[in-house]
């Protein structure tokens, strides 16, 4: 008994750190039909601001809330790699619809650029950067809309962007001097510290729950829950659905498609931002942190049947669970008078990595048979 | 009061010349039949005056104001409701969605307006019984009505129904019929109809005939003559 709750627990707890990650490519990917190959180093935006967060946290003003910055920071993650997402999707992947391959190629570019970006540009100017990026996109939306209908909107805008720039590099500049780590540009990898609640584990049933797992899992769910209220009982969500499944009609009915597009890639992104704070939370953060992930989400994602929320979820737990029973050799302990032929392959496949290769190999063959994934439905592939 | 003006339009798709220098009006409270043979334009020039497809020359006005370059969704907000061939209700969403997905043109769009005016259910009494319906499930005529249903929902000004009767059971075919000339009767709207069906056709107030893009022929159908007719439609 006590076996398989902790088995179940941990892979329970491997599959919520995918769900989440794959979570916002289901979105992108899943509804959009976009492939972003740069989805991981959005996960890795958002594991770098969660560090950020942290180190800000931890200068004298704020000390005091330091114990709470793992709340907040899901939030900056959020908001940083939703951005980062618009500017992507305005930039690049508009262009493309309807061409996967150049779409696939275009941000497996930017994923490089981006993981060199983190590489060479100090965290401050990287941050800074951000900050006139949501103060130039969010004043329009602030400010009272007629302002920009009279000729002089050039000049607002002008305005708009030259505010934006100043309070980035003053942001840039302050938080170099403040805190000499983010002053210096680095390609090593950097750890993010739980507070002090988030450390060791709950007891129960003689079994220990580290707490991180379980942060992740709340994250998660409330993740989840977040998600599926917002496509099924929102407006937005209703015209995100709409849009997915018949972009012509939703346009002659009065709904901006173009505006529902930045929509959907920023939440989608925004969610590999939260993806990434739970990912700092489990190791140390580095350029290449969203890389490791990217295959997972994908595999996630078309094992669950493109376009299906509820196949992603039992997707990644499924493949949580099989990963732990494989990798921590789970089936020995729960049989140990296995025959020594049997003890030893299983013994062969009880690694991470072997894991890993065994849960990909059953997958691909799965697809063999069911290629639609494990709940498939009439999809949209984006058109022109 | 003429609604909608079209002067010496043409339409490529591709490379091919599909309308040729149309000239067409619209008045308010008018029902504008468009008639022709399979092929020769008639949702070509629909989907243009929706924005669908852009002219390649000539003029649209609306309302006295040109809309060449407006899109689509700025179209319908303005007052364009579009009823297309196929229906194309959006197959996932309950009937209750799609009808709300037609209150998106109203001003505010979907925020501002929360509640189906009621007077939908009294012209397509069949749509309050399904409204936790997934619209794909539908009949064709159920989603027809639904799509007119939800067409007028956004209250437009001129309303485009492309071949709203086609593979359609008589019996809703005469409900439709009823429901179009109610709506032109008690709020004025124009609308421009594709129709092959010659019960439909004769109900209009005015015709065009179309060959090749271009057209051929038009006026008041009380004068649509026999010939025409056997020109035309697909009877």
């Amino acid at each position: 008994m006590q076996l398989i709750v902790e088995s179940l627990f941990n892979g329970i707890a491997i599959g919520s750190v995918l769900l989440v990650a794959a979570l916002g490519l289901a979105i992108v990917f899943g509804l959009m039909g976009v492939i972003n190959l740069a989805h991981g180093e959005l996960m890795m935006i958002g594991a770098y601001s969660t560090y950020v967060t942290q180190l800000i946290f931890k200068l004298p003003a704020f000390q005091q809330f330091y114990n709470s910055y793992i709340i907040v920071s899901l939030g900056v993650a959020f908001l940083v790699s939703a951005v980062v997402g618009i500017v992507l999707e305005s930039l690049i992947i508009k262009r493309l619809y309807g061409n996967p391959l150049e779409t696939l190629l275009a941000t497996w570019g930017v994923s490089l650029i981006l993981q060199q970006f983190v590489r060479s540009v100090p965290l401050a100017y990287g941050t800074g950067l951000i900050i006139s990026l949501i103060i130039g996109l969010g004043l329009p939306i602030i400010l009272p809309k007629n302002l920009f209908v009279s000729h002089q909107s050039k000049f607002f805008r002008l305005g708009i962007w030259s505010i934006s720039v100043v309070f980035g590099l003053l942001t840039a500049n302050g938080l170099s001097s403040a805190i000499s780590k983010l002053g210096r540009s680095s390609s090593r990898n950097v750890d993010v510290t739980a507070p002090s609640w988030m450390r060791g584990g709950i007891e129960f049933w003689d079994i220990t729950f580290p707490v991180t797992r379980l942060v992740i899992i709340v994250i998660t769910i409330i993740s989840v829950i977040a998600v599926s209220w917002f496509l099924n009982r929102s407006i937005w969500g209703m015209r995100i659905r709409a849009v997915t499944q018949n972009r012509s009609m939703s346009e002659c009915l009065g709904i901006s498609t173009k505006k529902v597009d930045i929509l959907t890639f920023a939440i989608g992104s925004g969610l590999a931002g939260v993806a990434g704070v739970a990912v700092s939370l489990l190791g140390s953060v580095g350029p290449n942190v969203g890389a490791n992930y990217i295959v997972g989400c994908f595999m996630v994602v078309v094992l669950g049947g493109v376009g299906n929320l509820l196949g992603t979820i039992i997707a990644s737990f499924g493949i949580g669970i099989m990963t732990d029973l494989i990798g921590a050799g789970r089936l020995l302990e729960i049989w140990p008078e296995m025959p020594s032929s049997i003890a030893s392959t299983v013994n062969f496949f009880a690694t991470t990595s072997m894991a890993r290769v065994l849960v990909f190999a059953l997958i691909v063959v799965f697809l063999q048979f069911k290629p639609a994934g494990l709940f498939p439905q009439k999809g949209r592939m984006v058109e022109g | 009061m003429t609604l909608l003006e079209i002067k010496g339009m043409n339409t490529y798709y591709g490379e091919s010349h599909i309308i040729r220098d149309v000239d067409m009006s619209v008045k308010s409270g008018e029902m504008v039949c468009l008639i022709g043979r399979n092929g020769v334009g008639k949702t070509t020039l629909l989907k243009t005056l929706i924005g669908l497809l852009k002219p390649k020359s000539g003029e649209i006005l609306f309302d006295g104001n040109s809309i060449n370059r407006t899109a689509p969704h700025n179209r319908a907000k303005s007052g364009i409701a579009y009823v297309p061939q196929g229906r194309e209700i959006i197959p996932y969403l309950t009937v209750e969605e799609n009808l709300k997905l037609g209150m998106e043109a109203l001003q505010g769009g979907l925020v501002k307006n929360k509640k189906i005016d009621t007077f939908i259910y009294e012209l397509f009494p069949i749509l309050k019984t399904f409204l936790n319906r997934k619209g794909g499930d539908l009949s064709g005529g159920q989603q027809q009505q639904l799509a007119i249903g939800r067409a007028l929902l956004g209250q437009p000004k001129l309303l485009l129904l492309d071949e709203p009767t086609e593979g359609i059971q008589p019996n809703i075919v005469k409900d439709i019929e009823s429901a179009v000339r109610r709506i032109i009767n008690e709020r004025g709207i124009g609308v421009l109809l594709v129709e092959q069906h010659l019960h439909f056709v004769r109900q209009a107030d005015k015709y065009y005939a179309m060959q090749r893009g271009g057209i051929v022929a038009s006026g008041p159908t009380k004068d649509l003559s026999k010939s025409v007719i056997e020109n035309f439609l697909n009877v």
